[in-house]
């Protein structure tokens, strides 16, 4: 999985910027092991260290998070058993694995997604706690350039997307006009919900 | 010290919900076709709005810096048929050199 590769690095920078916040050694290891969550966890890096409190931290991480809303909507139909089952398994979306596991036409494979997660949350955890204890000797990750990771990566599965051509082009077209139209105007996280109704394209029937 | 282990919490709790939500009220069932059209877009739709955030975002204003530059790089290999990892390191090293010398 080089995509587990990527999660690790990340962890570490999320490691050495939770430090370098003052959040001590515990509390960000074991956010990363109750949440595996990127996305939110710089949610609530960015809004705690620019002074905002717990509830702004939580809704601006939900907001992020939303996303997975329609995700485990569209990989529904593929997960097993019973309602506690189904919420276990649902657990185990996150972006790269649910976009890996995307067979086309809506159809997805879960044995994949659950595979592909399992490194991905490893990876994340035993990047925070290094990053966590080796904070000083990492130092600034944005000069590594390694903040352009996830979104080339984003990227990558997208380019993926895009060869089916037809409406996946049209869609990701909506997307990418309404997302760069609301980051000036609503909070973080907002442009890429609204950003779906690029997918309503489908209920004009198929095209491709 | 409360603040930050009470959005830590909350987050894990937030984030368990939501991903639970769709899987149990969905359940088993068949969706219509006029859904799974949808559903076949949504993958492409928010994998842009990600891409697009994450490279011009910056606490609420879009902006145009070394990151643009690097997931630039990193489209163009990929148009090209480069790995997956190959793109995102010369992501990281392209956006580096930019910051270090433009």
């Amino acid at each position: 999985m080089p995509f587990a590769l990527a999660t690790f690095v990340l962890g570490i920078s999320f490691g050495v910027l939770a430090r370098s916040l003052g959040w001590g050694v515990v509390a960000p290891i074991v956010f990363s092991v109750i949440a595996f969550s990127g996305s939110a966890q710089f949610a609530v890096v960015a809004v705690l260290g620019a002074g905002g409190g717990a509830l702004a931290a939580i809704v601006a991480a939900i907001l992020l998070n939303s996303r997975f809303l329609p995700m485990g909507v569209a990989v529904a139909p593929f997960l097993k058993g019973g309602p506690l089952r189904r919420a276990l398994e649902g657990q185990a979306v996150i972006d790269a694995s649910w976009a890996l596991a995307s067979r086309g036409g809506g159809r997805f494979d879960r044995e994949f997604m659950i595979g592909a997660t399992l490194p991905q949350v490893a990876a994340w955890i035993s990047g925070t706690v290094i990053g966590v204890l080796a904070s000083d000797v990492v130092g600034d990750v944005e000069r590594l350039g390694l903040d352009a990771i996830f979104p080339a990566f984003f990227m990558a599965l997208l380019v993926d997307e895009l060869r089916d051509g037809g409406q996946t082009i049209a869609a990701a077209l909506i997307a990418a006009v309404l997302s760069l139209a609301l980051v000036p105007l609503v909070p973080p996280g907002v442009p890429v919900i609204a950003a779906c109704a690029g997918a309503l394209l489908g209920l004009r029937g198929r095209s491709s | 010290m409360t603040t930050l282990w009470i959005s830590i919490l909350g987050v894990a709790l937030a984030s368990a919900a939501i991903k639970a939500l769709g899987p149990v009220l969905v359940g088993g069932k068949e969706l219509p076709p006029s859904a799974d059209a949808v559903i076949a877009l949504l993958a492409p739709a928010l994998l842009t709005a990600l891409v697009v955030t994450e490279t011009f975002g910056e606490d609420g204003h879009l902006v145009l810096d070394a990151r643009a530059v690097g997931v630039g790089v990193a489209a163009l290999v990929l148009a090209l048929r480069a790995p997956v990892l190959l793109a995102v390191a010369l992501a990281a090293l392209t956006t580096a050199l930019v910051r270090a010398f433009g």
